[in-house]
């Protein structure tokens, strides 16, 4: 199950809206082993395409440097589809590479750029298996809820 | 010659669960040979058809050796090596598994 805070549920919209028809891209990264989404990292999609995204190679090391200097670890890698379901492609299939963290996606088909709901839902992706899992919404996350 | 290589989660199988090790080259190609000995199997995750994988990054003292000549970029004593897995994806179904890291 993935448990995340409303603001950075709120964030991963809005970019994800902001963008469309773009695909947005960004992590979640939290203290290692902790399994706790803390920190909202919005990324440049370097394709800039409305079919794929790619963190630019420079900003992927910066970001992994940083992380390890806080002994943090993605928790939550998002991106979204904008003209299809919120469901793992099989690009995204072949190209996951954390399996510890959560995949989100984000479907912006319906409402594009507007207010409105989107599809949001979460995946485990082990060895080219894909696990939806439970999206839990909280106010704030408590230790308990870690 | 001591390199220090910083190894992704993903590859650390390979590793014994190591976050990074140390290896020796004059180039990246050597030193990826230097890796695959202490390492079997690793080569073949970095590397496809002579070339580096279309997927992974690798970076040499933080620059993506991509602009240093790839798998014939020089290395010294005390050079840090990243190895990086892209995070990349998208709705278009274009990357296949091959490709991939």
């Amino acid at each position: 199950m993935l448990t995340i805070d409303q603001a950075t549920f709120d964030a991963i919209v809005a970019h994800a809206k902001r963008d469309h028809p773009v695909e947005a891209c960004g992590i979640v990264a939290g203290p290692e082993g902790s399994d706790r989404a803390e920190r909202f990292v919005e990324m440049v999609n370097a394709a800039g395409s409305p079919t794929f995204y790619e963190y630019d190679s420079t900003d992927l090391l910066a970001l992994y440097k940083e992380m390890d200097q806080r002994d943090e670890e993605p928790v939550v890698i998002y991106h979204s589809h904008t003209a299809t379901e919120a469901y793992p492609s099989v690009t995204d299939i072949n190209l996951a590479s954390e399996p510890g963290a959560h995949y989100v996606l984000v479907s912006t088909r319906e409402h594009g750029n507007n207010d409105g709901p989107v599809e949001f839902r979460s995946y485990r992706i082990v060895d080219a298996v894909v696990t939806e899992e439970e999206v839990t919404i909280v106010p704030t996350l408590t230790r308990s809820e870690s | 010659m001591a390199i220090e290589v910083r190894i992704p989660t993903i590859l650390r199988s390979y590793t014994g669960g190591e976050k990074a090790v140390s290896a020796d080259g004059a180039s990246l190609s050597a030193l990826i040979d230097s890796l695959e000995a202490d390492h079997p199997g690793i080569k073949e995750r970095l590397i496809e058809d002579g070339d580096l994988r279309r997927f992974v990054n690798i970076y040499i003292n933080d620059e993506d050796v991509r602009f240093l000549g790839g798998l014939e970029a020089e290395l010294s004593d005390g050079d840090q090596v990243v190895v990086l897995p892209a995070v990349a994806g998208g709705a278009g179904n274009r990357v296949e598994r091959a490709a991939s890291f």
